[in-house]
């Protein structure tokens, strides 16, 4: 087996791998449906899925990056929860952490 | 059974595609917002164009492609290629409630349209879809059209995004380097439903770290978001 798989074609797997898996999700429910039923208990996972792919995916980022990057995610989303206008919230995050590193 | 109460059955007209595409609107600004971070962030991260608009048009669905960023590669190995469909398989498995809520909608269509209409499936088509559905509709045109317009929408928002993010010259400067991030924290406010459906997430937070301090690659993920729904099967 090759040791890695040259750009573009590695790119290209990549995609078509995660295409097929993601529309084998985007299908797989009506395929169900019309088989099983999805118990109350696997709809609550199910339910919990969003929050907990954002809060694996951004918390070691997040501490990796140190402080600034904790402030200003809190920032993002002290401002987010007060205007629920997510530009305002991306543009406090952003601006916080650039003020933050023009003084670091 | 009275008239008023049963819904006609299912059906396709063009009428209904025009009336779905004219329905997705106000899903334009949250899509356009999300695809421009995305292109920005990819552009950031070094993507070509073509890999860029390959995520966009085939992949199509806005938070595996974030999240696909960050374990993007510049050379692929079959261990990294395993890494980001798990990663992508995982992220997207959520819209198996989606399709499984459309099924009586769709269970007479012809598996060809049938197929389109489910690849283009997204939160905001599903949810134009499933309020036309709940007030008696069953013309399956305006879920389609919903979702062409919607993909259509996406397509041009990531392209300008990336030619955006191209353009900056030190985006540390400016925090761009965290967009991703930043973004996801924001998208964490509108899911709040209070303390108790978070402890869910407050686990997924955890074991993410806890993984990631101990080992080496992008499995933390994974991990982090199957202990989320695990702790929400368990948690009344």
């Amino acid at each position: 087996m090759s040791e890695f798989i040259a750009s573009p074609w590695g790119a290209a797997i990549a995609i078509a791998g995660m295409m097929l898996v993601t529309f084998l999700c985007r299908i797989a429910g009506v395929v169900l449906m019309s088989h099983v039923r999805i118990t109350p208990r696997v709809e609550r996972g199910l339910r919990a899925l969003p929050g907990s792919i954002i809060l694996a995916t951004i918390l070691p980022v997040a501490i990796d990056n140190g402080w600034p990057a904790l402030v200003a995610l809190g920032a993002a989303i002290a401002v987010m929860t007060v205007t629920r206008i997510d530009l305002l919230g991306l543009a406090a995050g952003l601006g916080t952490l650039s003020v933050i590193r023009a003084f670091l | 059974m009275s008239l008023m109460s049963s819904s006609p059955r299912p059906f396709f007209s063009m009428a209904g595609f025009r009336y779905g595409a004219r329905a997705a609107a106000p899903a334009f600004p949250g899509f356009i917002m999300f695809a421009v971070a995305f292109g920005t962030a990819a552009a950031q991260k070094g993507l070509s164009l073509a890999e860029v608009i390959g995520l966009s048009a085939f992949l199509y669905a806005g938070a595996s492609q974030m999240v696909g960023l960050e374990i993007w590669q510049k050379v692929w190995t079959p261990t990294t290629i395993f890494t980001i469909v798990t990663v992508t398989a995982v992220v997207n498995s959520r819209m198996i409630l989606l399709g499984a809520t459309l099924q009586p909608w769709l269970r007479n269509e012809p598996i060809a349209r049938n197929a389109l209409n489910l690849f283009l499936i997204t939160e905001a088509g599903w949810l134009i879809g499933t309020r036309y559905y709940n007030e008696g509709g069953r013309d399956v045109g305006v879920l389609l059209g919903a979702g062409v317009i919607l993909w259509i929408v996406w397509q041009i928002a990531t392209i300008v995004g990336f030619f955006a993010g191209a353009l900056v010259p030190e985006p540390k400067t400016f925090g761009l380097d965290l967009v991703m991030p930043i973004f996801f924290s924001i998208m964490l406010v509108p899911l709040w439903k209070g303390a108790r459906p978070a402890l869910p997430w407050l686990v997924a937070g955890l074991v993410s770290f806890i993984t990631h301090a101990l080992l080496p690659g992008y499995g933390y993920i994974v991990a982090g978001a199957l202990a989320g729904v695990i702790a929400g099967m368990l948690i009344e």
